[in-house]
């Protein structure tokens, strides 16, 4: 317990170097639910975590943020129990503070940094972004957010991901008026369809696409750029267009029976469950087939989602990763979520063919043993095929998790857009102009398959470039290409 | 948003709806098809766009009551709105003067051959058009066809109109032809369209069918619609859906379409018996 002091503000208590635990759904329950599993922080814990901080002068954990969160500013708010401070704080620099201290990769990123690293355990920063975003959205205050006068310029993005909705947000602010196009029926891109619900509520993405309509940003869902409507056309009613269309093109891996019933792409297996609410199948139309034993191909924190979404409808889920579990891509912290959920972790396996029954159902997976040879250009050591090492495991599911690249519709309906040899949109990193006049991009679709929070950082710097570039437009710097 | 304007029963268990959707009507083009959901709850289905007005800002779609979202759709009445019309999406039907083109539907495909037709004669292609079903009283838009055509056949498997017999018939019907055919386009149930395509394979005639694949997205996004056309694999709603027939592999094609519906391989097993 803490107390309070008579001067009111400074508690006194002995530091523990430990950081507060955040209290966590049981393994043997949250299997069977598709609930968050983590609870958050109640406040008395959240002050305790706060004071650990140190205030540093020069915060090694500002500098590892990508978008340089005031971080030592709002822990002391915290500290201070004053959270609208905090959230203030937080907000200057990050307008989704809920979901970033969910999802953020925080143990590489600010917390990487944090001087205590090196003494017990870093600050537990992501946890206490995630509280005081929880904490507004319960009792921050609800004055309406402020917008500049009306500019009578006019933007449209492309994507309601959270590059777009950042980019969004800043815009209305300005005094813009925003119009965002999404291709699926509901917003939020990568947080709609496929962080699952048990990571990152949809509740959460919902409170943030209702802000944006306070901010009165039209919406126009299941609008396709490229289809419904092309770039150009767009350009001949507003002044600016940003792309942030994501990276949603899903890859398998290169092997025969991808066909076969039973496989799929981790998108098409997220999004049943996620944006078609498939979990609760049959009220909700889209089919989910009840699976025994899954595959899951690969070893980020998307194979990781497909696998604990797989396990809390029933099956025995295993994890195939050709490397070791040093080398996963994933967060550690949910590699332990799954772990302790009981996800079979099979390494250094890589599957060759898929093999089906009569039905064309998938029944199994070839499978070869590796080994780990020596580093390759990413420094992982690099996984090397044991001759004659096959065997054969049985599964009716296989989820193909290894990865995204940008979806070519956009690059095809729009001449003098420069897109790079990996289909990425080819931008200025500092604004994220384009090569096409009056086109700025952003997020994943510009940068490859990265993180929420990159994809917010790129959102924000359009959004400053575009505001600029519409308050005093200068000759398009990149305009050889268009 | 998207307001139903008419939904009604055109022959039995077959509708047509026209809906209100500007953007999509601007865009339409010959052989593009719209995903839609019917309300809040429902799945989201692929359907071909089968007219549009742009001036008016409608498109039309027919569709067969067959299963869950469409029987959804059939319960709704003019004046409601559907949840989603999203497109419109895939690639339009190639066009060009190809000279003698033959387009056979059956099903629905009656109705999403015609803008296909139409917009083929106005290029200056000779339009033949075959249309298929078990009988007389399954047929529709046989004026509109016929309008956009330079000649209409009829095929009735109970011999109630037209030629009796199939889609079997499809090669007598080449062969009688005075001026020799160029091309054949083939839309409806992936039955008709692989038995089709087997018919004008020996006759060495370029045929395309549009894919009846599982869909969700409609662009790329999650691949469920993923099938073998020669050799490799494709998407069927951005690299389609419309195929080389002779490419496709049919038997890959039936199965996929059948994984959440063990039912329409019994379908397929009787019609094929026939
Ligand atoms: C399963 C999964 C788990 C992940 N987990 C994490 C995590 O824990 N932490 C983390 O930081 N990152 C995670 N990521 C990555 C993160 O979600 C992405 O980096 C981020 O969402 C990218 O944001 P974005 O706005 O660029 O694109 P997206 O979120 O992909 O949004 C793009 C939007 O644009 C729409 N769109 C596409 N084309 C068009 C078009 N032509 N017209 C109109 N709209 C269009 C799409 O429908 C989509 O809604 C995860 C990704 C996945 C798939
Ligand atoms: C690009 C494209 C365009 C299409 N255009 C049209 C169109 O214009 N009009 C139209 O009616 N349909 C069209 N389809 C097919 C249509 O999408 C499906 O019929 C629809 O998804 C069925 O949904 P449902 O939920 O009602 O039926 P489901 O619940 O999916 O199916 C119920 C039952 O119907 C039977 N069934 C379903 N689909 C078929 C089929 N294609 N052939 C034979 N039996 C079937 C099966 O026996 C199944 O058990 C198109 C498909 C694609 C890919
Ligand atoms: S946004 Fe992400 S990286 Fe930045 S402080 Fe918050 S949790 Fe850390
Ligand atoms: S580095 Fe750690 S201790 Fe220092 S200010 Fe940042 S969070 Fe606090
Ligand atoms: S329907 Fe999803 S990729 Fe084609």
């Amino acid at each position: 317990m803490t107390e309070q002091n008579e001067t009111g503000s400074k508690p006194v208590k002995k530091m523990d170097l430990n950081r507060r635990e955040m209290p966590k759904q049981q393994p043997e329950v949250r299997i069977t639910n598709f609930q968050e599993v983590a609870l958050g922080y109640a406040a008395e814990t959240a002050i305790e975590e706060a004071m650990r901080c140190l205030q540093c002068r020069k915060p090694g954990c500002v500098p590892n943020c990508p978008v340089g969160i005031d971080i030592p500013g709002f822990i002391a708010a915290i500290d201070q129990r004053d959270f609208q401070s905090g959230v203030n704080i937080l907000k200057q620099k990050n307008a989704l503070p809920s979901v970033c201290g969910r999802v953020c990769p925080q143990e590489e990123q600010c917390e990487s940094g944090c001087i205590l690293t090196k003494r017990k355990s870093s600050v537990a920063i992501g946890r206490l972004e995630r509280f005081l975003g929880d904490w507004e959205a319960i009792l921050g205050d609800d004055a309406p957010p402020e917008i500049a006068p009306a500019t009578g310029k006019k933007v449209a993005i492309i994507g309601g991901g959270p590059a777009g909705l950042t980019a969004a947000v800043d815009l209305a602010r300005f005094g813009h008026s925003v119009i965002v196009f999404e291709a699926l029926h509901k917003m939020g891109g990568v947080l709609s369809y496929g962080i699952p619900e048990f990571r990152l509520p949809k509740a959460i993405v919902d409170r943030e696409v209702n802000y944006l309509r306070r901010l009165g940003v039209e919406m126009r869902t299941d609008y396709i750029i490229g289809k419904t409507r092309s770039i150009d056309s767009l350009l001949e009613e507003v002044d600016a267009v940003f792309v942030a269309t994501g990276a949603g093109l899903p890859w398998f891996m290169e092997m025969p029976g991808n066909n076969l019933n039973g496989v799929y792409s981790a998108n098409e297996y997220l999004t049943r469950i996620n944006l078609m609410k498939g979990y609760d199948f049959p009220s909700a139309a889209t089919p989910v087939k009840q699976h025994r034993k899954v595959a899951v191909l690969g070893g980020g924190n998307v194979a990781m989602d497909c696998a604990r979404t797989a396990l809390r409808l029933g099956a025995e889920v295993s994890i195939l990763y050709r490397r070791s579990r040093e080398e996963l891509p994933a967060r550690l912290e949910e590699v332990e979520n799954a772990e302790e959920e009981g996800i079979i972790f099979r390494y250094l396996t890589l599957p060759v063919r898929a093999i089906g029954d009569d039905h064309f159902q998938v029944k199994a997976l070839e499978c070869i043993r590796m080994e780990l040879g020596e580093p390759d250009a990413s420094g992982r050591r690099s996984p090397v095929r044991v001759p004659e090492s096959e065997f054969v495991l049985d599964f009716d599911c296989v989820i193909h998790a290894i990865g995204n690249s940008p979806n070519p519709l956009i690059p095809a309906s729009t001449p003098g857009l420069e897109i790079s040899k990996r289909g990425t949109i080819v931008t200025d990193l500092e604004t994220g102009m384009t090569s096409k006049e009056r086109v700025w991009s952003g997020g994943d679709v510009a940068s490859g398959a990265a993180t929420v929070i990159n994809a917010m950082g790129a959102g924000r710097r359009a959004a400053t470039s575009i505001h600029a570039y519409l308050c005093e437009p200068v000759p398009w710097p990149r305009g050889e290409g268009a | 948003m998207f307001r139903l304007l008419e939904n009604k029963m055109l022959v039995p268990n077959l509708y047509h709806a026209l809906i209100s959707a500007p953007d999509v009507a601007k865009a339409a083009q010959a052989g593009q098809f719209v995903i839609i959901r019917p309300t809040e709850a429902s799945e989201r289905i692929p359907l071909t766009i089968s007219d549009w007005d742009a001036a008016r800002g409608t498109v039309s779609v027919v569709y067969m009551k067959v299963g869950k979202t469409t029987a959804e759709f059939a319960a709704l009445t003019a004046g409601q709105d559907l949840a989603t019309v999203a497109g419109p999406l895939g690639n339009p039907m190639e066009m060009g003067l190809f000279g003698h083109v033959v387009c056979v539907g059956g099903c629905y495909g009656l109705a999403s051959i015609y803008p296909m037709a139409r917009e083929l004669k106005r290029l200056g292609n000779r339009v033949t058009i075959v249309i298929e079903g078990r009988s007389s009283y399954l047929l529709y838009w046989q004026q509109k066809l016929r309008s956009v055509s330079d000649d209409l056949i009829v095929i009735t498997r109970d011999g109630s109109k037209g030629l009796p017999g199939h889609i079997n018939n499809l090669t007598g019907v080449i062969s009688r032809q005075a001026v020799p055919v160029n091309r054949v386009i083939i839309n409806g149930c992936n039955y008709l369209m692989m038995r089709g395509s087997q018919e004008t394979r020996p006759l060495g005639i370029r045929t395309i069918v549009s894919l009846n694949t599982l869909m969700i997205d409609g662009t790329g996004m999650c691949g469920v619609c993923r099938c073998t056309v020669s050799g490799s694999t494709k998407f069927a709603c951005v690299d389609g859906p419309h195929f080389d027939g002779h490419e496709v592999d049919w038997d890959e094609l039936n199965k996929r379409r059948g994984a959440y519906l063990v039912e329409e391989t019994q379908v397929l097993r009787s019609s094929k018996g026939e």
